[in-house]
């Protein structure tokens, strides 16, 4: 029997991954330098000065890894072209929303609007209560020696970029895993095919290198947690790498998406340890005149675990794209278009070992998920 | 600005200590692969714990160099 039409369909699907991945990545690094190029330029108009050009590079990448009111495509000002999102406000006087683009001509806070009674400005894309006079600059907001705005701020419960970022990657996974979910119902005992046959050798790697060897015969009841966990941190990871419309919101380097993402893991733990683990912290196998030391170091080691995941995950995340946007800003620092023959290839190089990073960084938060839940749920602690 | 420069150095230094680390892990790793080639697979998911716990120290630098700088939300 002849096989090499295996080796050809492989090889064909092969080559396709690897130019749509090409293609993204090209795309990714000459849209970043797009848009890098028109906020640059923008920013150079503001501020004419010198010695003010580098401050404002830090502070375009800052505002690039941000979160924002707004889905912004191209274009700056008046020829900005962005998809506005709505603004939810808890002012003093109750609730009130409108959508962004209502708001965005000036944000500077030179301008003063009013929206249900409350005088609000708009600082730099948030919202805060204006001041009654404005200051030295016409802004009419107070800003201490550190530069922090003083005003006070309505809650700021919006969908802003980052939480439609969340709700696209949600309904993925959500329509991939029913439908990979359905497939195992429909064709027990048979080959898996399609979405289904791409899906479960990840599935399978996450049950037989990351929950097996953690958990034991106990992995079973933790693997949805796990498989959440890994698909939804890896999808978001990739998604921040992809330049335009779906992707392109830095939600894995969100602090408070981590946060989240860690106290679930910081509840599992805390729910599911038994004895021994209780036993490990307030009774330690240590002389009993070492408690008074080693049960408070116990207490900080419980909260220590979820905080080093949730920085890991966030520093990996932002630390990669901040590192991307300074590559393509030393075209600017260095005033040279020929400095792109550098510095293009090079963002192509870093944004392949991003999409290693984005995988192996969700691997690393699942493993260690798994292994905090393992130490939990153990039955006999040998050390 | 001296606060920011200061802040870099420390970020320089919690680089410089974790690619001591990581260096360590993965030279010692490759040799374990080396002389147990069957056992790669389990040593590579050690290796990559391993790092990630000693990489996180340094993040945990670039984490305070940028609240240093006073630049991170």
């Amino acid at each position: 029997m002849d096989l090499s039409h295996i080796f050809n369909l492989k090889k064909t699907a092969v080559t396709l991954i690897s130019a749509v991945f090409l293609s993204v990545i090209s795309v990714n690094a000459s849209a970043q330098q797009q848009a890098e190029a028109d906020s640059i330029s923008a920013a150079k108009v503001e501020h004419a000065p010198e010695g003010e050009k580098e401050e404002s590079i830090s502070q375009t990448i800052l505002h690039h890894i941000a979160d924002s009111h707004e889905w912004h495509f191209w274009g700056h000002d008046e020829h900005k072209v962005s998809l506005p999102l709505p603004v939810i406000l808890w002012t003093n006087n109750g609730p009130v929303s409108f959508l962004y683009s209502k708001h965005d001509k000036d944000e500077h806070a030179k301008t003063v609007f009013t929206e249900n009674g409350q005088n609000l400005v708009n600082f730099h894309g948030k919202f805060f209560y204006a001041s009654a006079q404005p200051n030295a600059h016409g802004e009419y907001i107070e800003v201490d020696k550190a530069n922090e705005v003083v005003n006070a701020k309505p809650l700021d419960l919006s969908i802003t970029k980052n939480v439609v970022s969340l709700l696209i990657s949600a309904a993925v996974l959500l329509i991939v895993f029913i439908s990979v979910a359905n497939a195992y119902k429909t064709r027990v005992g048979k080959a898996p095919k399609g979405l289904q046959s791409m899906l479960e050798p990840i599935i399978l790697f996450v049950r037989d290198d990351i929950a097996k060897p953690q958990l034991g015969y106990r992995y079973a009841a933790f693997m949805p947690y796990l498989l959440t966990v890994f698909f939804f941190v890896w999808l978001n990871n990739l998604m921040g790498l992809v330049p335009f419309f779906p992707g392109g919101a830095n939600v894995t380097g969100n602090i408070a998406v981590t946060m989240m993402l860690a106290v679930c893991t910081f509840v599992l733990t805390t729910v599911n340890g038994n004895k021994n683990y209780w036993g490990h912290v307030f009774k330690p196998h240590v002389p009993w005149w070492l408690y008074p030391l080693m049960i408070p170091v116990e207490i900080i080691g419980l909260f220590t675990k979820p905080i080093a995941l949730m920085i890991r995950l966030f520093a990996n995340i932002t630390a990669g794209h901040i590192l991307i946007l300074s590559l393509i800003s030393l075209i600017f620092i260095l005033k040279s278009v020929f400095v792109a023959g550098v510095a293009v290839p090079f963002v192509i190089f870093i944004s392949v070992i991003e999409l290693v990073v984005g995988f192996i960084q969700a691997f690393i938060f699942t493993i260690l998920s798994a292994l905090f839940i393992g130490m939990a749920v153990e039955e006999h602690a040998e050390h | 600005m001296i606060v920011g420069s200061i802040a870099g150095i420390g970020a320089g230094l919690a680089a410089i200590g974790a690619g001591i680390g990581i260096g360590q892990i993965g030279g010692k790793a490759m040799e374990g692969m080396a002389r147990q080639p069957e056992a790669a697979s389990k040593i590579q998911t050690a290796m990559l714990i391993a790092a990630a716990f000693v990489e996180a120290v340094a993040l945990f630098g670039v984490v305070v160099a940028f609240l240093g700088t006073g630049n991170v939300q």
